[in-house]
């Protein structure tokens, strides 16, 4: 496991090297902090998608929900409450969202992908309903820091992208319910008769995806300086893609959050990389395809060959 | 079984076969040869290079150094395709069967007999199946779907899509490991036949009784080397064993008995609907209980809602004469009782995590520190268990790497962190060479002496009456019988499970 994040690590340093040779315009402070700015909000989401991918499960909703906790936060904060109230109360929603997804798994005993199906239409359809399917815009200064703000030279998405992958790391590497995460992927019934309250947990598991894809809706609000109802669309699949990519596995039991930061960086370095060389977007499509393919085929290969 | 004799020519020779796997060598100039119509037992303890031996035969792995010949004929086994169309065929321990289709579709997967090209003759699968389940002398219905079948009765359908064609190779890996002693006789019936025809069985095992029931001849392995080859007839079991461990274990059941002290756990009219009726027994300090029954006997029901896997329906659980509820595993966890469930891969390991995290697993709460894992905490945990074990791994390695004795060894080990009283064994040794089956035995012995309570199920009559102080006998999900283990007698138990009064069965 060790090997194969190294292998993600250089593959993102190779695309680097690449896009260099190609263009002058890529390796400038200003273009890197963009790209981190700009990985920022996939890789919030990602964090959470390698909690539920390692336990074995599935969260299709995220994209959703960020749709869903992003109008909430509008609605509150246009109604004249501070963000000191309408950011707590977004991540509510996501968690509350989540909660629901892992109650349907856990205890309603549905398959992820299913309940996290509905879910995905539910809190868009949650959204639309309440919005009337119109954005919601216009925030005061204290709130747009969030996207506009640095600390230091560290724009503000960026830090909040690094905090919660320090706390996540420490969770999933550290604790006892980060433990269990691993141990429900790998092995649910073991881990049962372990005396381990497995639906417990991973109601809890989903409740995390929700919570951290209400922060990304934060983010994004902030950045878009508009809550949109249609906002993370797709986003479900740039989230599987960079664990994937980061080397978990989707049959669960193994990952890391490294590995995902890793795969969401190589994600918005291509995306970057072909934006500077002009490469229409239709094309960059197909171009990430094969990128997630190649990545997890290359995996595969080398996972065979070990034996 | 046959008439295997210096006479007939091998129809497979393999010389000097070589195998390494980075870091170890797993075959290291091994030789092997089979003749038709023999029975050729393939000993060794888990490690010696068995099933390597076996899986460079099926094609599943290219020998780095030594020649293969068929017939005489130098030949290339380069995927498990060849294996097959060379007539070799490798029935796996775990079978490998599509539960949702029948017999039929089972047998002639990939190989059906068509129509038109794609369109399956579904009169001439079943006729076909039919035909081939009645010359092997299978009592098995062709149409029936493989999940409505018993363990014993999907070995059949293994071993007749083994067969299907021209099979001259049929390797066995401890086919019996599941059965209860009347399949067991089938199987042997069964291999009897293949054998008249001329089939050559390699059969491995680790039960050294069947080696001497149907076996011809014998190659022993130990750390990938070739140890033996010989007639059975010019070796004894003891032998055997020497050559497989290298050291005399004259003594295979260690067992040390004490006086029973206070009840740790009684159960009375214990039921679950379907499955267990009227279940009642106490369970001593210091005691062995075994439970004898066949397949199905409820046996592994019991055991699960006394570990709080699954909910009882009627009756009542006392802890230390306390009533206690068990609703999940945790709640059996906290009153001290611990089980080595039936099928470690399945229940009792995470496959993919180390040594450590899997023997810390029942423990989590107690390591942590407000939700926190303490650097080194689990390996702090495992470090004693495993030394005192012996279990030949490192904490830190991953559980999946190890071999089935080892593995068995973590399985007890996460309840030795604890503090279980009673501990719930369902086929302790099942799968596990003979040295760590004595060291399992051993580890019982120490158990009781410290006051702790054992419930052992187990297929093998001789672990039954070799290490219990009771036997209760299941069938039908109901005790049916109790025996003192110092009187009874492997018929006696026998015939009890199979509900055959002992006056019938002519026993004493």
């Amino acid at each position: 496991m060790k090997a194969r994040r190294f292998g993600t690590v250089i593959g993102l340093l190779a695309l680097c090297a690449v896009l260099w040779a190609l263009t002058p315009h890529f390796l400038t402070v200003s273009n890197l902090l963009n790209i981190a700015q700009q990985t920022s909000i996939n890789a919030i989401v990602a964090a959470g998608m390698t909690f539920v991918i390692v336990s074995g499960g599935i969260d299709l909703s995220v994209g959703s929900i960020v749709a869903l906790a992003g109008v909430a936060l509008g609605v509150m904060l246009q109604g004249g409450q501070s963000p000191f109230i309408a950011v707590p109360g977004a991540i509510a929603v996501g968690t509350g969202c989540g909660l629901l997804n892992g109650l349907l798994v856990s205890v309603g005993g549905l398959p992820p992908f299913i309940a996290t199906l509905g879910m995905m239409s539910v809190a868009r359809g949650t959204a639309l309903v309440f919005t009337e399917g119109r954005p919601v815009s216009g925030f005061d200064e204290g709130f747009r820091w969030l996207a506009t703000g640095t600390a230091g030279f560290v724009p503000a998405p960026v830090l909040v992208m690094l905090m919660v992958y320090a706390v996540a790391h420490l969770v999933l590497t550290r604790t006892t319910f980060g433990r269990y995460v691993y141990a429900i992927g790998g092995n649910e019934e073991a881990t049962r008769l372990s005396g381990v309250a497995v639906r417990f947990h991973k109601t809890a598991i989903y409740g995390v995806s929700g919570a951290l894809s209400a922060v990304a809706a934060i983010v994004l609000t902030a950045r878009l300086n508009s809550a949109q109802p249609i906002a993370g669309m797709m986003y479900e699949l740039d989230a599987i893609a960079a664990t994937v990519i980061g080397g978990t596995s989707l049959s669960g039991g193994s990952g890391s959050l490294v590995g995902t930061l890793v795969g969401a960086l190589i994600m918005g370095v291509l995306r970057n990389g072909l934006n500077l060389l002009g490469v229409s977007s239709f094309l960059q499509q197909i171009v990430i395809g094969g990128v997630i393919v190649g990545a997890v085929l290359v995996d595969t290969l080398l996972k065979r060959h070990r034996v | 079984m046959g008439t295997p004799g210096n006479d007939g020519a091998p129809i497979l020779s393999m010389i000097g076969i070589r195998k390494s796997f980075p870091g170890v060598v797993a075959l290291d100039g091994v030789d092997l040869t089979l003749r038709a119509g023999e029975v050729h037992m393939l000993l060794g303890e888990n490690g010696a290079g068995k099933s390597t031996l076996m899986k460079i035969l099926g094609g599943a792995y290219r020998n780095d150094a030594g020649e293969i010949r068929l017939r005489g004929q130098a030949i290339d086994i380069n995927s498990p395709r060849a294996a097959l169309s060379l007539g070799i065929r490798v029935i796996a321990q775990e079978l490998n069967l599509v539960p949702h289709l029948s017999v039929a579709e089972n047998v002639f997967l990939g190989a059906a007999p068509t129509r038109l090209p794609g369109v399956i003759d579904w009169g001439r699968l079943r006729a076909d199946t039919t035909a081939l389940l009645a010359d092997l002398g299978m009592d098995l219905d062709a149409g029936a779907p493989i999940h409505q079948l018993s363990l014993a009765q999907r070995q059949m359908v293994e071993i007749a899509k083994a067969l299907r064609g021209d099979a001259a190779i049929l390797v066995m890996d401890e086919p019996t490991s599941a059965l209860t002693s009347r399949e067991v006789d089938n199987l042997f019936r069964l291999i009897d036949r293949l054998v008249q025809r001329g089939v050559a069985v390699v059969y491995i095992t680790h039960r050294l009784d069947e080696v001497y029931r149907i076996g011809d001849r014998v190659t022993v392995l130990r750390d990938g080397r070739l140890v033996k080859a010989a007639l059975l007839s010019e070796v004894t079991i003891g032998e055997l064993v020497r050559f497989m461990a290298n050291r005399d274990l004259d003594d295979h059941f260690p067992k040390r008995r004490q006086a029973p002290g206070r009840e740790l756990l009684t159960v009375e009219g214990l039921g679950r609907r379907g499955v267990l009726h009227d279940i009642s027994f106490k369970l001593h300090a210091g005691e062995v209980i075994g439970i004898a029954g066949l397949l199905g006997a409820g046996r592994s029901e019991l055991a699960r809602v006394l570990a709080g896997a699954d909910r009882r329906d009627t009756g009542s659980i006392a802890r230390d004469g306390r009533a206690i509820q068990l609703r999940t595993p945790a709640d059996a966890i906290r009153n001290g009782i611990g089980l080595l469930p039936e099928d470690r891969k399945a229940e009792g390991l995470v496959a993919e995590l180390t040594v450590a995290r899997n023997l810390a697993l029942p423990h989590g709460r107690r390591l942590a520190r407000a939700g926190f894992l303490p650097r080194r905490c689990e390996e702090q945990l495992a470090e004693p268990i495993v030394s005192d074990l012996r279990v030949k791994a490192t904490p830190a390695q991953q559980v999946r790497l190890l071999s089935g004795g080892n593995q068995q060894k973590v399985v007890l080990g996460k309840w030795l962190a604890g503090d279980a009283r009673v501990f719930i064994f369902d086929e302790p040794t099942r799968g596990v060479d003979v040295a760590a089956k004595v060291e399992i035995y051993n580890l019982m012995n120490r158990l009781t002496e410290s006051g702790a309570g054992i419930i052992m199920i187990s297929s093998e009559l001789p672990e039954l009456l070799g290490m219990s102080d009771r036997i209760l006998v299941m069938r039908g999900g109901r005790i049916h019988d109790g025996f003192d283990a110092t009187v009874a007698t492997q018929e006696r138990v026998l015939s009890a499970a199979l509900g055959v009064t002992a006056a019938a069965a002519g026993i004493e």
